[in-house]
């Protein structure tokens, strides 16, 4: 995979996941994805914020441009030092919830996505990287 | 503060949410209506989606709280102008809204209501109901 | 320690210049490209070769110091590919730069037989390994246009009809995986809001088997048409389909079925606050029987 630009946006509070939302649609739109796809990516976007700044107690999000021997992706990249998830096959799954929140929304944007990779730590904290193609 | 305007047409209300909303606005939205069905006795409530782009997890469990909420207050809730990249992209999350009430438009949203709350004018009913 | 990495840097220009005047006209082909970018095209290659065996790893391209050479062929085999080369023209392009490195070789080790053959040993390997790189490549975007044209042809093949004011329907031919519900969805939807469509009739007579999966695209379908304000219809189930579904323990209480395409019709008829109404009296026919506009 070869990168083409890059950025980094904070999440710190809840319009940065409105920023977040609209920085990824500006970049869907650079590279032409269709709607279908934009919405799938900025969706994903701002579940995975969401999860960054509630549960991840804030962090950051990188957007990457890349390309792939004939054909380019929108890769996102979503980083928190918060307290990290113990189970993550369980968080993957559908409906689950960890107390107070309603749900990580995880397994639903993994399936907004074409990569989705996920690494936690407890204690530690969360990089979930999601790569959308063309 | 920005707060997303509620109008009355009747014994009805009427949301059109055309920003992008940050968790606070729309939890602010929640409120205010659940506030305005009861004070103006409404019987209706229809919230146009059709400027939304993005409808995520968060957005669709607001829209399924306040039909709940409305049914509570005895008032029926219809959203309409769900766009077809946002409905593909909500199921695909897997919220499926189950108890909301949908059209296609204002219009058939409306054209719903009425079937299903009858009178326009509220302030019959108003009358009607008062003992 | 192998001393081709210093043969190379050492001979760089020299294996350019014998490399191009060398080079077959068949490899060549000047009918598709120009001598000036061929040129350029040749000094990549060679700086990329250079650059990459300077980080002392012949034998493994997955090394990173092979990733500048790695992209740059599978850049020329896209840019060939386009220009009509043939994926083994382009391996040959790669793999004809072995005669001018085999000679500056022999030219450097030439009286000591066993160095020169180790070092041509590597050489060749390792060349072989780069061309092979154009190859691989080449196939792989191969994959990806057909992925993409299978792509358009789906989309040809779920036609949405528009069955009168406010009823559609989608008569779905072949199997429903899950790429193709993507396509049924977008259409049915963006037909959803063009035609201001409140039923949508799916019919799956041609559908070949419905299993769980099946099942789900269908309803995901449904769902999202739901979502709309849009209501939808299954028709076309055939009895062995229906007998499936059953065995299979999936849950169609939700959805409205029906076996054939008119019945749907006639309750999506219903639904939408229609009927078909009959406008001239039905005829008799009959041997010896009289026309009832004869009586008196």
């Amino acid at each position: 995979m070869k990168s083409l630009k890059r950025e980094t946006v904070p999440i710190r509070t809840s319009s940065d996941v409105v920023l977040a939302r609209q920085k990824v649609r500006e970049w869907a739109l650079e590279l032409k994805f269709s709607i279908v796809d934009q919405t799938k990516i900025v969706t994903a976007a701002s579940e995975l914020a969401r999860n960054t700044l509630e549960h991840g107690k804030g962090g950051k999000i990188s957007l990457e441009t890349v390309e792939d021997i004939s054909r380019k992706g929108l890769k996102l990249v979503f980083e928190d030092e918060g307290p990290g998830i113990h189970d993550v096959a369980a968080a993957l799954r559908d409906g689950f919830t960890t107390a107070g929140g309603m749900g990580l929304g995880l397994g639903g944007s993994k399936r907004l996505v074409n990569d989705f990779a996920i690494e936690s730590e407890v204690g530690k904290g969360t990089k979930v990287t999601v790569v959308r193609w063309k | 503060m920005e707060k997303i305007p509620i109008l009355r047409m009747g014994s009805f209300l009427l949301v059109t949410i055309q920003v992008d909303m940050h968790d606070r606005l729309a939890t602010q939205l929640q409120d205010d209506l659940t506030q305005s069905i009861s004070d103006h006795e409404a019987t209706g409530v229809l919230i146009d989606i059709s400027s939304l782009e993005i409808v995520d997890s968060f957005i669709g469990r607001m829209l399924a709280n306040i039909a709940a909420m409305a049914r509570v207050l005895d008032a029926e809730t219809v959203v309409v102008g769900m766009q077809p990249a946002v409905a593909i992209t909500l199921v695909e999350l897997g919220m499926s809204l189950a108890g909301v009430r949908t059209a296609l438009n204002v219009e058939s949203g409306m054209e719903l209501l009425y079937e299903i709350r009858g009178n326009f004018h509220s302030d019959q009913d108003h009358e009607i109901s008062q003992t | 320690m192998s001393r081709l990495p210093e043969i190379l840097r050492q001979h760089e220009g020299e294996i350019n210049s014998n490399w191009l005047r060398d080079m077959t006209s068949a490899v060549r082909r000047n009918d598709l490209l120009p001598d000036k970018q061929l040129q350029s095209e040749c000094k990549e290659v060679l700086s990329a070769l250079v650059e990459g065996a300077n980080s002392g790893d012949l034998v493994r391209l997955e090394n990173p110091a092979w990733d500048n050479a790695k992209e740059l062929l599978q850049s020329i085999s896209a840019s060939r590919a386009q220009a009509g080369f043939s994926p083994t023209e382009t391996a040959s392009f790669v793999l004809s730069v072995k005669k001018p490195v085999f000679d500056v070789i022999r030219k450097d080790l030439g009286g000591k037989a066993d160095e020169l053959f180790a070092e041509i040993w590597t050489a060749t390997m390792l060349i072989d390994k780069l061309a092979l790189v154009t190859s691989e490549s080449f196939q792989v975007s191969r994959e990806q246009l057909i992925a993409r044209q299978q792509q358009d042809v789906l989309e040809l093949s779920t036609p949405v009809v528009k069955l009168w004011d406010g009823i559609l329907a989608l008569p779905i031919i072949g199997t429903l995986d899950s790429a193709r519900t993507q396509v049924v969805m977008e259409s049915l939807l963006g037909a959803v809001v063009q035609t201001n469509s409140r039923v949508a009739i799916i019919d799956i007579t041609g559908v070949p088997t419905v299993d769980t999966l099946v099942a789900q695209h269908l309803l995901k379908t449904i769902t999202a048409a739901r979502l709309m304000g849009a209501e939808c219809i299954i028709s076309g189930i055939r009895p062995q389909i229906a007998q499936t579904i059953v065995h299979l323990g999936i849950d169609l209480s939700q959805v409205i079925t029906k076996a054939k395409l008119s019945d749907a019709f006639s309750l999506a008829l219903q639904k939408s606050g229609r009927a078909v109404v009959r406008t001239t009296p039905e005829k008799s026919v009959g041997i010896g029987k009289q026309p009832q506009a004869n009586k008196e």
